[in-house]
Formats: C-alpha cells, structure tokens, sequence
C-alpha cells in the first residue's frame, strides 16, 4: 500500500513549482520592462521587433543564452566557478516559501519568516565573492571586493529597520506582521514609520546591486564585475537571480511596510502584486535616473547617514511601542 | 562643515534626486522621437552629412562649377579623391601641325572612394569654385567595398536628369 502523502508536503511541492514558474515568467517579464522603460526613459520605443511590443524578445534572448557553450577560463577555480550562478539562484526559491501572497496563498507558515529571509537573501552575496575569486579575473575580483564591504555596510542598516517593523508588531511572523495592519494606507507601517520605509527601501536597492548602487558589476570600470568570465547560462542565472531578488525585496518591502495584500475596497494578492511591481517600477525608474555613486559615497550613505538614521527610527519605535 | 550645514546638504542632495525623478518621468510620457526604421523614415535630413559630391548645375556638357584643379584631392588626408583633367581635342598650329592638346577646365572623372573617406571636410571647404558639397545620402548599403566607390560626375549628370 502506498502511504499516504502528507498535505504539507504536497503543498510546499506544488507551491515549489508554481515559484519556478513564477520565477522564470517573472524574470523574462521583467527584462523585457526594465528594457522597454529605459527606452521610454529616454524617448525611443525600445523592444519592438519581435512579437507585439517586442514582447518575445526576451524569450528569444534566453533561447540565445541557452544555446551558447559554456567556457570557464583556463585559470579558474572550475569549482567555484560553477558554483557561483548556482548558488546565487537557489537560494530565491527559498525566499519565496515564506511571503505570504494572500491571505491563504503561502508556501509555509514560518514563525520566523522574516529571518529566514534575511539569511538566505545573504546567500546572494557569498555567490558574488565566490563568481568573484573563481574567475581568476583582476575585474571581477575588485567586483566582488566591493560587493562584500557595499553587503557589510548596508545589511546593517537594512536589519536596524526590520527590527523596527519587528519590535512593533511584536512578530516575526509575515501572516501576523501584515495581520496587524489595516486595508487604508494610513493604517499600514509607512504611516509610523516612513524613514524606516526610505531607509529599507534604499539599503534593498543595494543589496539587489541595484543602480545607482550596481557597484559590484559597474560596466563602465570593471566591465562587468563579478560575472565579466561568464557565458550563456553562467551569466543568465546571475541575471535571472538579479531581477528575482528584485521582487523579494520588493515583497519584504510590501509585506513589512505597505500593508502586505490588504488595500482598499477588495483586499486580496492583486494588491499585494500591484504594490511590488510598483516598487520595482520606481526601483527601474531610479536606475535610469540617478548615475552610480563612488564608492567611498557609496560606504560613506551608509556608515554616516542610514545606520544613524536607522538606530534613531528603532528609538523612535521603542517610545511609540512603549506609549 | 557644521553639523547643520551637512543636513541642510542632505536635504538639498534629496530634492535634487526628486527633481532628476521628475524630469525622467516626463520622459516616460512623452511621445517617442525615434520612428521604426524600415517601416518608417525620417521626413527631414537636410543636416545630414554624408559623402561629398558635386554641386550639379546647368552648364552643359560637364555639368558641375569643377574646375578639376585638384586642389580636394591634394587636401585630402585619407587621398580618396581622383580628378582627371579633360582633354580638349589638339587644334592645329600657325604651322599646319597638330599642338600638344590642352587641359580643359573640367573633369573629365571624378572618382570618391568612400571606403577611405572620414568626412573631414577638408575638400569642401578648399574647394575654390564651392563645387563640392555633403550629399544627404542616409541610406547606404552594399555587398562590396566596389560598391562605395562613386563616380562623382555621373553622380551630378543623374541628379539633374532625375531634377527633370
């Protein structure tokens, strides 16, 4: 007799395939978007060619990418080397389990959601240094230098406004965090805490190496940092796992501050999917804007305005729990 | 700096983002001044400069002001300009014998090797007569270099039998 399949099981099975889905959709939507904007950004109409609105370019990009061979350099650790995309790509599976999407609609009901999150999120980097160190490559080395001291400096602040959200509702849980928070937008934690929401939504741009902070890849001095050795897939991973961090981050984002999938009049994950892509919207809308900052401005936002600005916001939450 | 003054900055640096914000949301919403190529073109190129060529005009039978001095093709840093002196016929002498034949004041062949040409200019502005000028020629392709290289004055002959 075959034994019964626990539905616990079943479900983060399920869940794990639609993520995939998910994920894989999501990434080429939003490669073809970011390019599609920087056109409009810039007055021209970007992707146009192939499908209605250039809308299949993506998908044709990534057939590319595919179909390329695979070439580590002759100096490479080829362990490592390899590793590097893996291991930069795995861990966003993971991140999604706990995101609530709706009220019913979850991988897994984590009491500690919100640290598994900022464990795994960190992962991205380790993949960073190893890509770095495995090229054998003068660029991506300076490339993976600079992403460890951009992820020393700004997880720090990123882990002070969590606390924030944290130490308010009293939870670590995602369901209960956004539980708490009401349908309007004066009822949901942007309200009381708006310079934690500017400061958590600055240091995400830089843990995604997003610009204005994409100093770990700077195409203009380092050609491309990190994954300047990698080809096809090597690089489409990394890339696939840029814009999927992207949408994490945006749904912490979402979930800790914006009120999660309440909103007004029907709450629901249509919400919750329109204020993430909003976020990602402004995110794509700042890169097109601002030009990449120096690195000594770089660690100098972080060390000298958003760690102080962090800790006087969780003071600032510890007398509003406290009253 | 003082304390406040770094703040004040701080806040300064801010509203500067919010203005570069702004005027790259404009540019989102404004219609787009590109066109799709092959479907569509551009309506005005008159700024466009392109290869040199000669400034047809109507005296007959060379067509161009050329005065075939080869002053463009002494200039010309990149020596993609050709220019051969007609031949006139030889007239006959005061002593009943053929003359050496003289060199006539136009062109007899005119050839641009576009290939070589950077565009400099530096023909059209040494041109004495001003019989040279940047064609508005956008759209060029071909499958050989052989293709870039032009006979300038069958170039102006076809232009003005196209003018007509």
């Amino acid at each position: 007799m075959i034994p019964t399949i626990p539905m616990e099981m079943l479900r983060i099975i399920i869940f794990t395939v639609a993520i995939i889905l998910f994920v894989s959709v999501n990434a080429l939507l939003l490669v073809w978007l970011e390019r599609k904007l920087a056109g409009h950004f810039q007055v021209r109409p970007g992707p146009f060619e192939v499908g209605p609105h250039g809308l299949l370019q993506t998908v044709c990009d990534g057939l590319k990418l595919m179909g390329k061979q695979l070439v580590a350099p002759a100096g490479a650790d080829k362990r490592l080397f390899w590793a590097a995309p893996i291991l930069a790509f795995a861990p966003a599976f993971l991140c999604f389990l706990p995101i609530p999407f709706g009220p019913h609609l979850l991988g897994m009901d984590f009491e500690t959601g919100v640290i598994l999150i900022l464990a795994f999120t960190s992962l991205g980097v380790l993949a960073t240094i190893l890509a770095g160190w495995g090229s054998n490559n003068k660029f991506s080395l300076l490339g993976a230098s600079r992403a460890v001291s951009q992820a020393v400096a700004y997880e720090v602040p990123l882990l002070i406004t969590v606390l924030g959200v944290v130490m308010y509702s009293g939870s670590l849980d995602f369901t209960s965090i956004i539980g708490q928070q009401g349908s309007w937008p004066w009822q949901w934690n942007v309200m009381l805490q708006p310079l934690g929401f500017l400061i958590f939504f600055v240091c995400s741009l830089a843990e995604c190496n997003r610009a204005p902070f994409d100093l770990p890849e700077a195409e203009s001095e380092l050609t491309a940092g990190f994954h300047t050795e990698y080809s096809g897939m090597g690089f489409g991973l990394f890339f696939f796992a840029e814009y999927t961090n992207m949408v994490i981050t945006s749904s912490m984002c979402t979930a800790l501050f914006l009120g999660g999938w309440h909103g007004p009049f029907f709450s629901g994950w249509w919400w919750f999917a329109s204020k993430v892509y909003f976020l990602i919207f402004v995110m794509m809308w700042m890169r097109w804007t601002f030009p990449r900052v120096r690195f000594d401005q770089l660690l100098n936002l972080s060390w000298k305005w958003l760690i102080p600005l962090a800790l006087i916001n969780l003071f600032y939450v510890a007398v509003l729990v406290k009253l | 700096m003082t304390f406040f003054e770094e703040i004040r900055q701080a806040f300064k640096g801010i509203y500067s983002l919010l203005v570069g914000l702004n005027i790259t949301g404009k540019a989102l919403v404004t219609k787009v001044e590109t066109v799709h190529y092959p479907r569509q073109t551009v309506d005005n190129i008159d700024t466009y400069h392109g290869h040199i060529e000669l400034i047809p005009t109507d005296t007959t039978p060379h067509f161009t002001k050329c005065i075939a001095c080869g002053t463009c093709a002494h200039n010309c840093p990149a020596q993609c300009i050709t220019v051969t002196k007609a031949e006139l016929p030889p007239e006959i002498g005061e002593d009943g014998k053929p003359q050496k034949p003289k060199k006539a004041k136009y062109p007899e062949l005119f050839k641009l090797d576009y290939n070589h040409c950077s565009l400099c200019g530096q023909c059209v502005e040494n041109c004495p007569v001003s019989a040279l000028r940047f064609s508005t020629d956008v759209y060029l392709a071909g499958f050989s270099r052989e293709d870039f290289e032009y006979d300038l004055l069958a170039r102006a002959k076809q232009n003005i039998e196209d003018k007509e």
